[in-house]
């Protein structure tokens, strides 16, 4: 008798740990909170201020994917996550959602059973040096002490950039930005190598931000993007198209600020779907039919985002470059609501 | 007991096996042991159950795969192009060189603090108690962070050693200068010593799986020869003075035998040292200990030295006062009274605790992650398993390894510890 109660709870147990992974609507849905792994810190991109609320380029689309799934783009938690931790966060069930300025890469996307959903900031990997180590290229960094974090694809391309150039370099491993930036101020490395948009982010934050600079070699890819499990579609694309939903808000001229207007007065028909005006596109994708609505309602679409978290005028002042609208000679392009 | 005899002479009956208390272990050790083996299947169960729903496979063949980064400190040769597995043994050395000299340098201090602690001297034992407190009562972390901190804050940069034209002309003195007839410079990233070069080097055999560097192995070949002829030497003064009552002199021997040999064969290899240089943005040339390693050394050797000395302490306590007493009264003096009597009966108290010490320091290298020190835990537990997404593989193997290195350890010291113990005859 007591075996086969122990008999059921072992299946039962393993049959609720297999189907935990699939349906992560029905689950956020039940929790009424959106669980969004987000970076330690980096301003900008995702940071938590004083009082602990959390805002940046990336956590808005969080947000955003909040409001389209439970209607208050409140109801996240940010789950802080390492370069180390993050893809064993998302794919224990740790967090529903991964937006950390993440690479897409091959081997991320197939080994590690992951989606990346969308692109939502196309990057590429910079050095940053003090201004007065007299350095203007990343190829004149022969035999350079060189800060990197660790987990990052960063990691491979700084190898494969100083073999293919013929020159040489002491690499210190750290675990986070925070930890990295201490080590480049304190002088313990000559250079310190990350992303360009994140260089961008750490060095607004530095007292002296005049004192160093971003070296213009690029020298990898970094298409940044939210990453969910792989295996559950239907997720994957809530969070994709709650993403499009936004790129095609700023396409059409749809913001924060207008949307209700626009809604009353427009006879885009592509618009009116997106707003949830005409079609069905929420249901189609478990969602109602307002989702993308709020979602642009609560933080505006990526123009917007983009501006008010990174953009030129921010402390971090990035311009919009590879990441403005295709009609604008970006690649940012979303495909069409139909 | 009045049980046993009370047995019944009648069959075996099922309830037995809970009343008769010859059978009821046996019932209750077969449970455990099925609910054991119960918990194990169920753990195993859920694991390949999860995996498969994620799609992965377990399965260690990324360990052939090339690594694709680099490795600060590297003992043996690796370049970014080398496998996986190449990089688990590059940590693995650091690791065990950590723990290697962690050991030798607190067992030093912590012997020396344990018999401090007990001196007479008001202040100086006193002081000892203030250190065994303070690095006790404190996470091994904060020392090592502090340490390597303290190391990286207070040195030069590189750059302070330069001498440009300018300063040349004005006849002023860079900001920082090196050490030790300019062969040592301590910069804020780590320390640059000299590093032993042979211009007839031996070269190096290829095995397939590692390559030998047969200068290193021709200089420890000819140290252990020494040091065995000496000890045949010092064996035979040590009879001849039995048989006879008089030591024959043997100090000149010692000396040619320990040192002639290695003298000679570094003269054949053409040895000499390549001091540091400062080129570009790092002195190059030499060897660099880099603060990473510095540090963890320092906060291992000194927590852990606490604990030793505590160990230390209790073992000289355990012997009985009369010892002592009975060798002042034989003219003893106390530094030899500790050397000669206390100590060595002491050892047999200390050893064992002595073991888990090292133990201990050997798993606490895994906190250099925190300095950016690359061991096991940083290439294998750290890069390796991001950059493969392999955890549950790379997990197993780490606390296999580890595993292995603590058995390794603990055996060693219980061959040591059987042979200090008190032989029965």
């Amino acid at each position: 008798m007591k075996k086969s109660v122990f008999f059921g709870a072992l299946a039962a147990t393993t049959l609720v740990s297999g189907m935990a992974l699939a349906a992560t609507l029905d689950d956020v849905k039940a929790r009424g909170e959106l669980l969004c792994g987000s970076n330690t810190g980096l301003t900008g991109f995702g940071s938590p201020d004083a009082s602990g609320n959390w805002s940046g380029f990336d956590v808005d689309l969080c947000r955003a994917v909040a409001a389209a799934v439970l209607g208050d783009a409140n109801k996240v938690k940010f789950v802080p996550t390492t370069g180390e931790t993050r893809f064993t966060a998302l794919q224990s069930g740790e967090v529903d959602l991964l937006v950390r300025n993440s690479t897409w890469t091959f081997s991320r996307d197939t080994e590690l059973a992951l989606d990346f959903v969308a692109v939502n900031y196309y990057d590429g990997q910079g050095f940053m040096v003090k201004k007065d180590l007299g350095v203007s290229s990343a190829k004149e960094l022969d035999g350079a002490t060189v800060c990197i974090q660790t987990g990052t694809t960063t990691e491979l391309n700084l190898a494969d950039f100083f073999k293919q150039n013929n020159i040489s370099y002491q690499p210190v491993t750290v675990a986070d930005d925070s930890e990295a930036q201490r080590q480049y101020l304190a002088g313990a490395c000559d250079a310190y190598t990350t992303d360009a948009s994140g260089l961008a982010a750490s060095r607004a934050t530095m007292p002296d931000a005049e004192n160093h600079v971003i070296l213009p070699e690029i020298i990898s890819k970094e298409p940044l993007g939210p990453v969910v499990r792989h295996g559950d579609n239907q997720w994957g694309d809530i969070v994709r198209w709650t993403y499009f939903a936004l790129l095609v808000a700023e396409e059409k001229g749809v913001t924060a600020a207008n949307v209700e207007e626009v809604l009353a007065s427009t006879a885009d028909e592509e618009v009116k779907r997106l707003l949830g005006a005409s079609g069905d596109m929420g249901a189609k994708i478990g969602l109602d039919n307002d989702a993308f609505k709020r979602s642009i309602a609560a933080v505006g679409n990526y123009g917007e985002i983009f501006a008010r978290n990174i953009g030129e005028g921010t402390s971090i002042n990035l311009a919009r470059g590879l990441n403005a609208l295709w009609t604008q000679g970006g690649l940012q392009y979303a495909p069409p609501f139909r | 007991m009045a049980m046993a005899t009370d047995v019944p002479k009648d069959g075996f009956r099922l309830s037995m096996l809970i009343y008769d208390t010859r059978y009821r272990s046996y019932t209750i050790q077969l449970v455990v042991l099925v609910l054991f083996a119960l918990a194990v299947a169920w753990l195993l169960s859920n694991t390949v159950q999860n995996l498969a729903a994620r799609g992965k496979e377990f399965n260690f063949g990324f360990l052939w795969q090339r690594a694709g980064y680099d490795i600060g400190q590297q003992l043996i040769p690796y370049t970014n192009d080398s496998t996986h597995f190449r990089a688990l043994l590059v940590g693995l050395i650091n690791t065990l060189v950590v723990a290697f000299f962690g050991c030798i340098f607190a067992t030093i201090l912590g012997v020396l603090i344990g018999v401090l602690r007990l001196s007479k001297n008001w202040l100086v034992s006193r002081l000892m108690t203030i250190y065994v407190e303070m690095f006790r009562n404190v996470p091994l972390l904060l020392w090592i962070l502090l340490s390597y901190v303290i190391l990286s804050e207070t040195t030069p940069q590189p750059r302070d050693f330069r001498v440009t034209d300018e300063m040349a002309a004005a006849g002023k003195e860079p900001a920082a200068a090196m050490m030790l007839f300019d062969t040592v410079a301590v910069t804020n990233r780590g320390t640059n010593i000299p590093s032993p070069l042979f211009e007839r080097g031996l070269g190096t055999l290829d095995l397939g799986f590692l390559s030998l560097n047969l200068t290193f192995w021709a200089i420890v070949a000819v140290i252990a020869g020494s040091v065995w002829v000496n000890r045949r030497i010092l064996a035979s003064a040590r009879a001849t003075q039995e048989a006879t009552g008089v030591r024959p002199v043997t100090w000149w021997k010692s000396i040619l035998v320990l040192f002639a040999p290695l003298i000679a064969l570094l003269i054949a290899l053409g040895f000499h040292l390549e001091i540091p240089e400062l080129k570009g943005f790092n002195f190059a040339g030499g060897i660099l200990v880099a603060h990473s390693f510095t540090a963890l050394l320092i906060a291992l050797t000194l927590y852990t030295a606490a604990f030793i000395a505590e160990i230390v302490r209790a073992g000289i306590m355990a012997v009985s006062r009369g010892q002592s007493e009975a060798a002042f009264a034989l003219g003893l003096r106390p530094g030899r009274t500790m050397n000669l009597i206390i100590l060595p009966q002491a050892l047999r108290v200390i050893i064992p605790p002595l073991i888990s010490q090292y133990l201990n320091l050997t798993k606490n290298t895994s906190l250099g992650i925190a300095v950016s020190y690359l061991d096991l835990r940083g290439t294998l537990g750290g890069i390796t398993l991001n950059q493969t997404g392999r955890e549950l593989e790379c997990m197993l193997l780490m606390m296999l390894i580890y595993l292995t290195i603590s058995l390794t350890i603990s055996t060693l010291m219980n061959i040591y510890n059987k042979s200090v113990q008190l032989k029965a005859r």
